[in-house]
């Protein structure tokens, strides 16, 4: 009976999980983008439904996912994995990876062939006039102005270990990768970090200097997927150990960066010429077809609309009540406004990644995040009001009778009413401003196009996310406008103790 | 006949006392006055009378019964209150200000109209005056308004504390004879705290006259009726406070 009782739950868990889309993730840079690409369109001709969180976020985000079991597969690099998730020592073989991963409930597939090694670059014209080839050469140039991208100079195998294995004294400014190579351009910086297999190295004529002390470890591209994954899907994805070549990489990153294709085009031409699909399954391209600007535009603003509502009501509405039941004790009015105050302190990405483990990656992070952040400003100006209404009025509020609810239905929430809008107005406008990081983790709106824009050096991207989220910012300010006239005899002037 | 407030033994602390033992009995159908300077508890003594604030020894009467300790808000409603500056609810217009307790009692909208209108008539309030806010109305209207408003619901009881004191001294005049008139037309005994004695002795048939002793406590110095307390004051400070106003 009870072994029977198993099986049946098996084959349940079995038939929902058949259901249910195999969902790519990839970190957010050109790269991983064209590689999460390439994964779901060849899981999609193999006839597995695919969800697509591209551009997900940088590799604890996405590792975390993966662990969660958010995502179910994603492609990362060996030495990103010895260095900054494993923490191992000594040389990271395959076998040892693959050890450490399994408790995580995770498996390593094949690595795809080549090796996106991190790599010092450098103007090409400033190499030439300076004589730089190798890394050790900069030790006598530390005048040369670099920016390397942010987690370059946190993780032990970008600058904090290149600095002691090269003696480097000094450390450089950070900078978004995407921008690093336009800044190059500009001349506004003369060197960054660089991945090998960049496709910008050659058309922003950057020369890579030569790590001769062997600082760098592998890192080869290698699809992570979670043990549980349908044993076809990982055959599917195993095909492509092999493929690619630092030179076929670069090419396509060149084409998908410069060129016109997009990332998905160049992903669909290299399983056709590589014939990577499986002709005998019989399952058709189900890869989307591509959306209109406008759709695109109305679904962002939709979802982005959908974050920061979903966040403001709950927020609003515990601010309030809260604010309603502590404001007399004034102690405990000053306790709860700094402890929303230290929330705000949390920087947004930090918080965003910190929901990840408790509660995935998607809506419900995001949503929980841009609550938290909308608590303060609410909670501050409906406390702050409250406790400020004169208090003859509460005297005489007592004095004449009304019942505690009464007092608050028609003394103190009307005369606190101009406040708690504008308190509400400002967590509205603060909210649309941070859903747009919300895309970070997966969550959509606006940010979305930003994201991709800064991972793909796309400034019409960035911009197709960026004004809608401005003017929905200014058409927020004004519906709200609109409801404080509508709420508040003009008298009562707003004070926003925001 | 029975008092309309009697206090017997009451006494209030905050940090220290700021009275002990008290006891009076105010007439009922009459105008009593609190006198005293500032800080001698007068008001807190009134407040013991509508439950904003309870005796920490001794007993509180009003018409006989005891203060109730549930169901204060009947209570209070049963008692009218009125403040210096009025304290209108600046949200509210005039006619709403007036109007509020009267629709949490859902009296119908005729009724409340008409009594609104008969109390504004008594104090001579204007009919365009209802729809505006009180920041738009003078200091003297304000205060007619707090009167109108505390006597609404018809209270068998009027708490005044210094409502007058706040209105310059030509409007003060007429304020004073248009309360007479509410107070005589609506037969509502009324507890008049103050700390102008010329005022006390104008409209108050019987007067408390309240000191501090040395440790700062509030004391009742001396209360009777207004003409008795005025030809044998009890002792220098109520004779020099009674000069003071002649």
């Amino acid at each position: 009976m009870k072994h029977w009782l198993i099986a049946a739950a098996a084959a349940l868990l079995a038939l929902a999980s058949a259901g249910k889309p195999i969902v790519v993730a990839s970190k957010n840079f050109n790269e991983s983008y064209i590689l999460g690409e390439i994964v779901a369109q060849l899981l999609e001709r193999e006839g597995f439904a695919v969800e697509r969180k591209l551009g997900l976020g940088g590799t604890k985000i996405c590792y975390d996912a993966l662990t969660a079991g958010e995502v179910d597969v994603y492609v990362e690099y060996t030495g990103t994995l010895a260095e900054a998730i494993l923490d191992l020592d000594g040389e990271p073989t395959p076998v040892r990876l693959a050890a450490a991963l399994a408790p995580a409930g995770i498996e390593m597939l094949g690595t795809l062939g080549f090796n996106n090694t991190y790599a010092l670059g450098i103007a090409g014209k400033v190499a030439a006039a300076r004589g730089l080839t190798k890394v050790s050469d900069l030790t006598a140039h530390r005048d040369l102005r670099l920016a390397v991208s942010h987690e370059f100079l946190e993780r032990a195998d970008g600058w904090p270990g290149l600095r002691q294995v090269y003696g480097f004294d000094w450390t450089p400014a950070g900078i978004e990768h995407a921008l690093a190579y336009q800044a190059i351009a500009d001349g506004a910086i003369d060197g960054t970090d660089a991945y090998s297999t960049d496709g910008e190295l050659d058309r922003y004529d950057i020369a890579v200097l030569e790590d001769d002390r062997g600082f760098f470890p592998a890192y080869f591209a290698v699809p992570l997927v979670r043990a549980d994954l349908a044993g076809g899907a990982k055959a599917a994805i195993e095909r492509l150990a092999g493929t690619l070549n630092d030179a076929d990489m670069r090419a396509m990153n060149a084409a998908a960066l410069i060129g016109e294709a997009t990332t998905a085009g160049v992903a669909r031409a290299f399983i056709d010429e590589r014939q990577l699909a499986d002709g005998s399954l019989g399952a058709v391209d189900r890869s989307r077809p591509p959306d209109s600007p406008v759709r695109r535009l109305a679904a962002n603003t939709g979802r982005h609309l959908e974050l920061v509502a979903l966040a403001l009501a709950p927020a609003t509405l515990l601010a309030v009540l809260l604010a309603l039941a502590i404001f007399k004790i004034s102690w405990l009015a000053r306790a709860a406004v700094y402890i929303a105050g230290l929330l705000q302190t949390i920087p947004s990405i930090a918080l965003l990644a910190l929901f990840i483990p408790l509660t995935g990656i998607g809506l419900l992070p995001a949503v929980v995040a841009l609550f938290l952040y909308a608590l303060l400003p609410i909670l501050r100006n409906a406390v702050t009001a409250l406790a400020g209404i004169d208090p003859t009025l509460r005297r005489v509020a007592v004095a004449m009778g009304l019942k505690p609810f009464e007092e608050l239905r028609h003394v103190f929430v009307p005369l606190a009413m101009p406040s708690i809008i504008a308190g509400v107005r400002t967590a509205a406008v603060i909210g649309i401003g941070t859903a747009t990081l919300a895309a970070f983790i997966g969550a959509g709106g606006l940010g979305d196009p930003i994201v991709k824009g800064l991972a793909l050096n796309d400034a019409r991207l960035i911009l197709e996310g960026a004004v809608p989220a401005a003017l929905l910012a200014i058409a927020t300010e004004l519906v709200f406008e609109a409801l404080e006239r509508y709420l508040a005899p003009g008298h009562l002037r707003s004070q926003d103790f925001g | 006949m029975v008092n309309a407030v009697a206090f017997h033994g009451a006494g209030k602390r905050f940090a220290d006392w700021v009275f002990r033992s008290v006891d009076l009995a105010l007439p009922a159908q009459a105008t009593s006055a609190i006198v005293g300077p500032s800080g001698c508890g007068k008001t807190t003594l009134l407040q013991l009378v509508n439950a904003v604030h309870r005796p920490d020894e001794g007993r509180v009467e009003v018409f006989g019964e005891p203060v109730p300790k549930i169901a204060v808000e009947a209570f209070r409603r049963r008692i009218g209150y009125a403040v210096q500056g009025a304290g209108l609810f600046p949200h509210l217009t005039v006619a709403e200000n007036v109007s509020l307790l009267a629709r949490l009692e859902r009296w119908h909208d005729a009724a409340i109209r008409q009594r609104r209108r008969e109390l504004f008539d008594l104090v001579d309030l204007s009919d365009d005056l209802e729809r505006r806010y009180p920041h738009q109305l003078s200091g003297g209207q304000q205060q007619r308004v707090g009167l109108c408003r505390a006597l609404m619901l018809r209270p068998v009881l009027l708490l005044l504390d210094e409502p007058f004191s706040a209105i310059d001294p030509i409007a003060r005049a007429d304020i004073h004879r248009q309360f007479e008139e509410l107070r005589d037309h609506e037969q509502v005994s009324t507890v008049l705290v103050t700390h102008d004695i010329r005022e006390a002795r104008r409209l108050a048939d019987y007067l408390v006259i309240m000191g501090r002793k040395e440790r700062g406590e509030g004391s009742i110095v001396q209360a009777g009726a207004t003409a008795a307390v005025a030809s044998a004051p009890a002792d220098d400070f109520v004779r020099r406070l009674l000069e003071s106003a002649s």
